[in-house]
């Protein structure tokens, strides 16, 4: 008897990543998969777009482990195009029980003063818009399933503290955990729980990119993953240098399990300890 | 295959409540089990004690999962004998892998009335308490070589206020201080350390009248029943307390693999209570 058995989750960002990893660990566990993906370049970002065949592996993986998915592209910018896709998969696999709203970019970076209206607005359409978007898609299928429900919204270390040259994506992260909050009281008489996560760097193409490299150790000309990984480990407090995408999936699913059953309203860090230092 | 076959566990306050449920569901999933209660009536403390017999049943409980557990009879206010207790575990099951500091006590009093037996018993006891539980057992993790995880049960008072309870306050606030400074200073050995934050959860301490008073001070014997309207209304999903086994879920999340990485973290089990 799995974890989640018979229950259908929704995974925003899931071609990949994170959100593929989240997918794989629900679906071992008893559930049906929602994904979607952008699966488009982001405009500014510097790291290759997810692709149809990340998703289409998403699926491959899935179906290995015989649970049903229904995946399809779609931007969580676009509202219309987000519950279109969420309907058709509620429609297909019968109900909704869990939402991932997963997906979320890193842009170029720049200190506050230097940002452009471009980078700012890029990064909290998707980042914060886009999470607000996936949320209201989803709470009349959970309301209607009469049955509860679990919301985990992933923000990040940068949701609970600040870091210099990235004030848009801090602004939207942070963002998060206030739509977590006030999510949490207005869905509560419906035993809905809402939470965030709060991830130190998790090794995916998100973080593993030259940019975040640049971020984390400013003063080298071409750094590497190798340069990035003792200025990552600095910034924990346990000495490794990233988590992987499976110790947030654990997290997702505690939250999303009955084992969280009275859980609701909490950032929860998976950080190596990154909050203390 | 358990989450935590071939470990040890050390859970103070084992007697029941949350301490029995941590011990049996750490077992289920494969822990030996070293547990310790006062079982004696602590002065200043307005309900029953938890008794030998309870903790004899724990022991039942956890050897009837075919799991070793060995119990002992402590206050957590004395070291020495704290520590006489978990060595002694130690030499028997060979190991000490995670630490449970669960045991404490609920006396509540209005802060300007309260005598200084009731406010110093609160923080030896709930306070200074777990600092010895963590002296004593942590250095047996240390010496395993082989990282792992400390609990330490505080309360969701430690993050929001609620009258008559300033020692308790105090005392689970200071947790999170101790939490993280020990946070810092095991994470090199791999040793992780989190608190937990429940709301009221369904057990001795709190299912008693000196509590049912505390959240009803406008009735003169206030029942459960009358208690759980009030409780209602410290949570925001709706329901009037937690079960002992929410709490143990989260032990479990923190301590297993699923925790690997989690460590400083102030883990809330509330029902949306600090809302």
């Amino acid at each position: 008897m799995g974890r989640v058995e018979g229950k259908v989750a929704f995974i925003t960002g899931a071609a990949r990543g994170q959100g593929r990893s989240h997918a794989i660990r629900l679906a071992q566990e008893g559930a049906d998969i929602i994904a979607v993906d952008l699966l488009e370049a982001i405009p500014g970002a510097p790291y290759a777009a997810a692709t149809q065949e990340d998703l289409d592996e998403t699926v491959r993986q899935v179906e290995a482990l015989d649970r049903r998915i229904v995946a399809s592209k779609a931007d969580v910018r676009d509202y219309e195009g987000l519950k279109k896709a969420l309907d058709d998969g509620v429609a297909e696999l019968g109900r909704l029980d869990i939402v991932s709203a997963n997906a979320g970019i890193s842009t170029q970076m720049a200190p506050t003063d230097e940002l452009t209206e471009d980078m700012w607005q890029n990064m909290i359409d998707t980042n914060l818009t886009g999470v607000w978007h996936t949320a209201k898609a989803a709470i009349p299928h959970l309301k209607a399933g009469g049955r509860g429900g679990a919301i985990i919204l992933t923000s990040s270390e940068a949701g609970i503290k600040g870091y210099a040259n990235i004030a848009h994506y801090v602004s939207a992260k942070h963002g998060v955990v206030g739509l977590m909050r006030t999510l949490a009281i207005e869905l509560a008489p419906d035993m809905i729980r809402v939470n965030s996560i709060h991830p130190t760097q998790v090794d995916t193409d998100m973080i593993m990119n030259e940019a975040t490299y640049r971020l984390f150790a400013p003063n080298l000309e071409n750094p590497t993953r190798e340069d990035f990984a003792p200025a990552s480990q600095a910034t924990n407090t346990l000495p490794i240098p990233w988590v992987e995408a499976v110790d947030i999936s654990n997290a997702v699913l505690f939250l999303a399990s009955d084992e969280a059953r009275y859980v609701t309203g909490v950032p929860l860090p998976v950080d190596a300890g990154c909050f203390l230092k | 295959m358990g989450q935590l076959d071939g470990k040890v566990a050390f859970i103070t306050g084992a007697a029941r409540g949350q301490g029995r449920s941590h011990a049996i569901t750490l077992a289920k999933e494969g822990a030996d089990i070293i547990a310790i209660d006062v079982c004696k009536q602590v002065d200043t403390v307005p309900y029953p004690g938890a008794t030998s017999e309870d903790l004899q049943e724990t022991v039942r409980q956890v050897e009837a999962l075919d799991r070793r557990i060995i119990a002992s009879e402590v206050d957590i206010r004395d070291y020495a004998g704290l520590k006489t207790a978990v060595d002694q575990g130690v030499a028997d099951l060979g190991r000490l892998d995670i630490v449970v500091s669960q045991a404490g006590i609920s006396t509540p009093a209005p802060t300007l009335e309260m005598d200084e037996e009731t406010w110093q018993t609160m923080i030896d006891v709930n306070l200074t308490g777990q600092w010895h539980t963590v002296k004593a057992a942590v250095p047996h993790i240390v010496s395993g070589g082989r990282g792992g995880a400390v609990v330490i049960t505080s309360s969701l008072a430690a993050l929001i206020a609620n009258a008559n309870t300033a020692h308790y306050s105090a005392a689970k606030a200071g947790l999170v201080g101790l939490m993280r400074v020990l946070a810092v200073e095991l994470a090199p050995q791999s040793i992780r350390v989190n608190t937990i934050h429940p709301t009221t959860v369904n057990t001795d301490m709190i299912l008693n009248e000196p509590t049912y008073k505390l959240f009803r001070p406008d009735l003169a014997t206030p029942t459960r029943a009358d208690f759980e309207v009030a409780a209602l209304t410290l949570n925001k999903l709706p329901i009037a307390g937690v079960e002992p086994i929410d709490i143990s879920n989260a032990v479990l999340y923190l301590v297993g693999d699923s925790g690997r990485y989690v460590t400083g973290t102030t883990h809330v089990v509330d029902a949306g209570g600090q809302l």
